[in-house]
């Protein structure tokens, strides 16, 4: 799988990422700055790391979101190369458009950093083939702004096409319906607050995070 | 020339940072403040003769999330 990771200024798990794609798949992924203006030659999963690109300016993920790169990497999701965004990945997707609903700041207001439950709600998307139905994971989080909210058609259109991928088993964050992570209707983006490459090596406190990328890398390569 | 553009949360749409003002003003002992809504102030300095849909289309494309957010333009006169 030739992976690139993208890197805003701001961005901070950048390296966590590209260290979970190599073990996963063998390979380093090609990091791409946020000016360039296009992706490497037949990059086939497309990563938008955690961080506080632009010093979340004006919205968690706005600035990073019309940044240059972002033309490229909404052009490949439209020719379904797979995109996945954590965390401020998750708040740029969002931003982009290329999935619905908004990140909003914390219900409490707090800054909630700590691993939590999750329930994977489907697992018939490229991300999630790894885990079982309902399974319940625990994966951490580490967010200010993971509040998400859409209108109610948008919140029960997404629940009734099986695009929520994950929802919070706790509160967390105060998300609309627990949703913890959403796919877009075409299948091949995944967006979620939680940091699945934090939860990759047994010292970790979990290995919950890897079966992600494990499963992901079976879905493409298929 | 000068354009200023408000951008608020749109109706229905839960603002923690409004209450959590609002509490503080409670703290503070200012009674009969039923609502805090807060948002954001964006003032633009425009070369002359930029037009009102260029402004908007400003607020669409990145000053305002109308997913989330409501935005109105103010141009005073002579500004």
């Amino acid at each position: 799988m030739k992976s690139a990771v993208i890197v805003f200024p701001g961005s901070n798990c950048d390296r966590d990422l590209a260290v979970a794609l190599e073990k996963v798949t063998g390979r380093a992924p090609a990091m791409v700055w946020h000016g360039e203006s296009a992706l490497p030659e037949g990059t086939d999963l497309i990563a938008l790391p955690g961080g506080f690109s632009y010093g979340d300016y004006l919205r968690s993920g706005a600035m990073a979101a019309r940044s240059p790169i972002m033309r490229a990497v909404v052009d490949a999701a439209g020719r379904g190369v797979p995109v996945l965004g954590i965390c401020n990945g998750f708040q740029v997707l969002t931003e982009t458009g290329l999935l619905p609903g908004a990140l909003m700041r914390n219900a409490r207001l707090n800054f909630v950093s700590r691993p939590v439950a999750l329930k994977v709600e489907n697992t018939q998307t490229l991300f999630t083939s790894g885990y079982n139905a309902g399974e319940v994971i625990h994966i951490p989080v580490a967010h200010h702004d993971g509040n998400y909210q859409a209108d109610a058609d948008t919140l029960d259109r997404l629940e009734q096409s099986g695009r929520v991928a994950f929802r919070y088993a706790e509160e967390v964050n105060g998300s609309a319906r627990s949703i913890a992570g959403i796919i877009n209707e075409a299948g091949n983006v995944l967006g979620m607050m939680p940091h699945p490459e934090r939860a990759i090596e047994p010292a970790h406190g979990s290995t919950d995070g890897l079966r992600l990328f494990q499963g992901l890398l079976e879905t493409v390569n298929a | 020339m000068k354009a200023r553009v408000f951008v608020t949360l749109k109706p229905g749409v839960l603002d923690p940072q409004g209450k959590a003002i609002h509490h503080a003003l409670e703290g503070l002992g200012f009674g009969g403040v039923n609502d805090v809504r807060a948002g954001k102030l964006i003032e633009l300095d425009l070369a002359d003769g930029t037009s009102d849909s260029a402004i908007e289309d400003m607020c669409r494309k990145l000053l305002a999330n109308t997913v989330i957010e409501n935005f109105r333009v103010e141009r005073p006169e002579n500004a």
